[in-house]
């Protein structure tokens, strides 16, 4: 089983993910695009990616079934990576157009970006900027373990998570003056508000940390 | 003046921060060459890809996407029907449509929009175009001076400022670039988010590469090695542009 690799990235028809495939193949796992919750339930290691809304993401989400069997890989131990909306999901909720619901692996809240408070911040943030994280061991063991301090990273959003417990925080991010948490990490996941397969070879580099991981964790398991 | 695959992997080695490719006769041209180079490059190209030229309608766009782009740039069939930045932001999401305002200095000092790189009149005025994208949900504008473009005489920091003063969405200048001090007080003075560059890149890269068969057998090579009519433009590589914006205390990527 360990030499395959098999990492699902869950395709629930928003934004691109041939990037992601593709720098999957550059970090020598074995991606897979599929909707179907079967493959969900037999990766061993799962992308949940996400460009576009947080309510619609939920609602196609629940009606492909795909909620309940993302939870059980999740609470098994199974690596799992979140990307942008991918990352704001996990959360319990979202302001996003009104208030949604989400699915809840992440105690804590998406906020919108607001010019009121910053009247220099351009909403959406897209374009790089910096992540970092005060405690330089923190990212011992993730995927940015060999990344230094302060590297930029690509960004495209309007709404940031705000974790309740702050010790789940792998990187923060100032946008505008505004620092607020742009990747988590809790247990086997790891989720960012950054795109790394679109952050270049820094971006590539997590890419086959994270995938370090992965055979770690299945050479753990025997 | 080559095939573009090269030319992308080289500034992606080069440290780009985003490709943008701009098929300016896509009309003459099956869409699908396009889409093919797309997908060849985003297969070992891991940042932001733009494509423009003759997107029309939602199909257009979707293809574009799926071909492995992550945003569209829309000019001509965006002044045609204003309604399709907004179908297309609400469907795709603001920061996947960017609208690209070509402008053309007028004798009277005002700035209009133009559509088909400048050769279609449109009276509409840009910095009031500008708002009204915004508000249509585009996520972001590439502004080009036509007067400027290709020409090496440095941007035109007038237009860059009322565009950048009219719009709170992100501006991409694109247009006029001699060097790299150029680039800079775009950013320092006309408040330009980042800046397209081509022609000052683009020289180098064919004088690097011009024993290469390929490029020479697709494109006007000869032409542009002799660079009669760019002379002001300096050559230069993004890795030199970027360490001196950086060394004037622009934050960046390096």
């Amino acid at each position: 089983m360990s030499d395959t690799n098999a990492v699902v990235i869950i395709d629930y028809q928003l934004g691109n993910l041939f990037s992601v495939y593709q720098a999957c193949l550059h970090a020598g796992l074995h991606p897979m695009i599929t909707s179907e919750k079967r493959d969900l339930l037999n990766a061993q290691a799962v992308i949940l990616p996400g460009v576009g809304a947080f309510g619609d993401a939920m609602m196609t989400l629940k009606k492909l079934d795909l909620i309940e069997p993302l939870k059980t890989q999740v609470k098994k131990g199974v690596p799992f990576l979140g990307i942008c909306l991918g990352m704001q999901l996990l959360f319990t909720e979202s302001e996003e157009f009104g208030h949604y619901k989400g699915i809840g692996l992440i105690e804590g809240s998406i906020l919108r970006f607001s010019e009121k408070d910053r009247n220099s911040m351009k909403i959406p943030q897209i374009g790089w900027n910096t992540v970092y994280h005060p405690d330089p061991n923190k990212w011992d063991g993730t995927p940015l373990a060999t990344i230094e301090q302060n590297k930029f990273m690509y960004f495209v959003h309007s709404y940031y998570a705000k974790p309740e417990h702050s010790d789940l925080i792998l990187t923060q991010t100032n946008y505008a003056g505004l620092e607020y948490c742009s990747a988590i990490h809790k247990e086997n996941v790891i989720a960012t508000q950054f795109h790394p397969e679109k952050s270049g070879e820094i971006g590539i580099k997590f890419y086959r940390n994270w995938a370090k991981m992965i055979n770690e964790y299945y050479r753990s398991e025997g | 003046m080559g095939r573009p695959e090269d030319f992308a992997k080289y500034y992606y080695e080069d440290g780009a921060d985003e490709l943008f490719f701009q098929d300016v006769v896509a009309s003459l041209y099956e869409r699908n060459s396009l889409h093919e180079i797309i997908t060849k490059t985003v297969k070992e190209i891991f940042i932001p890809i733009t494509v423009g030229g003759g997107i029309r309608t939602i199909t257009d766009i979707r293809n574009v996407l799926r071909a492995g782009a992550d945003k569209v740039c829309i000019n001509t069939a965006a002044i045609n029907n204003p309604d399709f930045i907004r179908q297309a932001s609400r469907m795709f999401g603001s920061s996947t449509i960017v609208v690209a305002i070509e402008t053309i200095r007028q004798t009277d000092g005002r700035y209009l929009a133009y559509t088909d790189n400048g050769r279609e009149y449109t009276g509409i005025e840009a910095t009031e175009w500008a708002e009204r994208v915004e508000e249509l949900g585009a996520g972001e504008i590439v502004l080009t001076s036509v007067d400027r473009d290709g020409t090496g005489d440095g941007f035109d920091l007038d237009l860059v400022t009322k565009i950048t003063r009219a719009a709170s969405i992100p501006i991409i200048v694109h247009g006029g670039a001699r060097d790299s001090s150029d680039i800079l007080s775009v950013i320092r003075d006309g408040n330009a988010d980042a800046v397209a560059v081509a022609s000052i890149l683009h020289y180098n890269y064919i004088k690097h590469h011009n024993s290469e068969k390929a490029c020479s057998e697709e494109g006007n090579v000869e032409f542009l090695l002799s660079r009669k009519s760019f002379s002001k433009i300096q050559n230069t590589t993004l890795h030199e542009i970027k360490e001196f914006l950086q060394l004037n205390d622009i934050s960046l990527r390096l």
